[in-house]
């Protein structure tokens, strides 16, 4: 049983405050992902887990116990380095064995185990080589088995993909997913690329500026962010905003939206937004395109238009704003054609323009419930 | 055109390579054969090149000489001495140049360097007299001490080079790994440090092994070798000069070749 539990932790580094008061708790065999800009405090965060930064304020527990105070060798943890941090003095064996030889084990445990682990990062046929003989990505995998091979409660990442290139990072990133499904460890990753958060972690906390701003499931997080920052962070292309005022038009619940561009029927409840200055949150792919004016669309000017294989992504016009819209890979609206968008009212997510904060008016729906139920 | 103008480079440089080694070479071949050669061969003149005259006759007139015997045996104390306590003070006090940004950290560096601005002919009388008072003239470790003084400072500074250039993370990951702040120095940083500390091994047994002045400043009974051959010098034959400067060169090359490998990483390149 190994949950883990930051209370009010606060980390200096002379006047920056690096983490600045992060409250979180994870689950026993959770995997949580840290994500977030760099110098957003992450890796600051997961180092006071590991033990190798003392915390200047709150409290830090692994398991029932308070590890605040504990050297990172009592903390029963293990860690996987950004720069994989691979012995050189030592053959890969030996790197994968160190742990266990501290633990004093048996020399066959010790063996058995180190040729297990080995064999789970296929790196069975390396093990009599030195450090400077590996790839990047052999490295990495050494790096693994060696964190693995020790079975601790409690496994940290620290950017372990970043140093590879894009396509190992792929291929990795699969192998290492399924990998920690068969481990019983809780796992902390930490990543500023927020493709490898949605589609690895079980949760991910959104840090920026030493803070937790989000903490939520991928989808969670990604249709319904909290603020302008989780909004603009994460997806590729970012969120959508558009400065926005809503009117009521004079019939019971309904209201119009109106943007620099044009303006649009409401529906459903907009009492909550009363009094804000807003802003039109949308994803890319929740504007539906058109090509003829009607009842409900806002019209805009396609700019740019860049074919991406999978979808086809728009840059648009609309009045003094300029969006991101994504249409199906056989649609090729050409630049400097009108076109008219519809934005799905249930997918908008407004925000306040002063605080960042979204507002929830109850009427948002998660564009995965209903994906969910179609597949 | 390229090929001729690259061989031409390379034949430059094969000469220049060569120049140098004979330069080098040379003199320590001459000292060489001359030291194990008969008596006459020391004073034949034009000079055979050639080792033709192998034999042990200067070099157990050397020996048998006043006292060489006797100062070879406190030089290698000194140098033993020294080495330890260079060695044990200056690789922790380098460790933590590296390691740990502390208030005067720079200062202390500047300290380091400033040291070898005042030579020792400015402090001798100083020196003596204090040795003398606080009565430690005239033995090895007196003069031992002089080395360790004189070599700590350069020491500490290439030792914490090399500390800097071992990445942290190495012993933070052997950290989490179990070892605590102290075993993590010792299993990884240190082997890893290794090849630098020998280089300065190397540099504070040579000039332990050939400093004369302060050893003949500071002994006058219990005198190292050096100090001992500066004081026959005079008054010697040249077998006996030859034969004491050989001994004077060949540790400092018996050492620096046991020690070759760890001066080039050969860590993963696997020079085997």
């Amino acid at each position: 049983m190994a949950e883990i539990r930051f209370e009010g932790v606060r980390k200096n580094f002379g006047k920056f405050a690096a983490v600045d008061g992060v409250d979180l708790e994870v689950r026993d065999r959770e995997f949580v992902v840290l994500l977030g800009p760099s110098g957003c405090g992450k890796t600051t965060l997961l180092r006071c887990l590991a033990g190798l930064e003392r915390v200047d304020e709150g409290r830090v527990f692994i398991g029932d116990r308070d590890a605040t105070d504990l050297p990172p060798r009592r903390r029963r943890i293990a860690m996987v380095f950004q720069s994989y941090a691979v012995f050189p003095h030592m053959k890969v064996y030996d790197n994968i064995a160190f742990g266990l030889r501290m633990q004093k084990e048996k020399k066959a445990a010790i063996d058995e185990r180190v040729r297990s682990s080995a064999s789970l990062l296929h790196i069975e046929e390396l093990l009599d080589r030195y450090s400077s003989q590996l790839s990047g990505g052999q490295r990495q995998r050494v790096a693994v088995a060696r964190a693995m091979a020790t079975k601790a409660e409690v496994l940290l990442m620290d950017e372990p993909l970043s140093n590879l290139d894009a396509l190992l990072r792929l291929e990795m990133r699969a192998e290492l997913k399924t990998l920690l499904q068969t481990l019983d460890a809780t796992t902390i990753y930490v990543t500023h690329d927020q493709i490898e958060a949605l589609s690895m972690g079980d949760r991910i906390a959104v840090m920026n500026k030493g803070r937790i701003v989000q903490l939520g499931n991928p989808l969670e997080v990604y249709d319904n962010p909290a603020d302008t920052f989780v909004g603009g962070f994460i997806g590729n292309p970012p969120m959508n905003f558009l400065e926005a005022e809503v009117e009521g038009n004079g019939s019971g619940t309904g209201a119009v939206a109106k943007l620099s561009g044009g303006s649009f029927e409401l529906e459903g409840e907009t009492a909550a937004l009363a009094g804000h200055d807003l802003l039109l949150g949308i994803r890319a792919e929740a504007i539906g395109v058109e090509t003829s004016p009607a009842d409900g669309l806002v019209q805009g000017k396609v700019i740019v238009l860049e074919p991406l294989g999978s979808h086809n992504l728009l840059t648009v016009r609309c009045g003094e704003d300029t969006l991101k819209v994504s249409v199906q890979p056989d649609r090729f609206p050409l630049p400097q054609s009108d076109v008219w968008l519809r934005l799905e009212p249930a997918r908008i997510r407004w925000m306040d323009r002063d605080t960042g904060r979204a507002i929830h008016t109850g009427s948002e729906e998660l564009a995965t419930e209903t994906a969910v139920v179609t597949t | 055109m390229a090929l001729p103008r690259l061989r031409v480079g390379r034949l430059l440089a094969y000469v220049a390579a060569i120049a140098i080694a004979v330069f080098i070479i040379a003199p320590i071949y001459l000292i060489t054969i001359s030291a194990f050669s008969t008596f006459d061969a020391v004073y034949e003149y034009p000079k055979n090149l050639l080792p033709s005259h192998l034999s042990m006759e200067s070099m157990n007139i050397f020996l048998d000489s006043d006292g060489v015997k006797d100062s070879l045996w406190r030089s290698v104390w000194v140098a033993v001495l020294t080495i330890v306590a260079c060695l044990g003070i200056g690789t922790p006090a380098g460790y933590a140049l590296a390691r740990f940004t502390f208030k005067g950290a720079n200062p202390f560096q500047l300290a380091l360097v400033s040291t070898r601005a005042f030579p020792l002919i400015i402090i001798a009388i100083p020196l003596a007299v204090t040795y003398l008072q606080v009565g430690i003239d005239d033995t090895i470790y007196g003069v031992a001490l002089a080395h360790v003084a004189f070599t700590l400072p350069l020491t500490v500074l290439v030792t914490a080079s090399v500390f800097a250039g071992i990445s942290y993370e190495l012993e933070e990951a052997a950290m989490t790994l179990g070892c605590s702040r102290f075993s993590a120095f010792s299993r990884v940083a240190l082997p890893l440090a290794l090849p630098g500390v020998a280089a300065a091994a190397i540099f504070v047994f040579v000039t332990t092994w050939n400093e004369v002045f302060a050893a003949a400043l500071l002994t006058f009974t219990n005198r190292t070798l050096p100090a001992q051959m500066l004081a026959a010098l005079d008054t010697s034959p040249l077998p006996y000069r030859l034969a004491g400067g050989f001994f004077l060169l060949a540790p400092a090359l018996v050492v620096i070749f046991f020690i070759r490998k760890y001066l080039v990483s050969t860590w993963g390149r696997v020079a085997r």
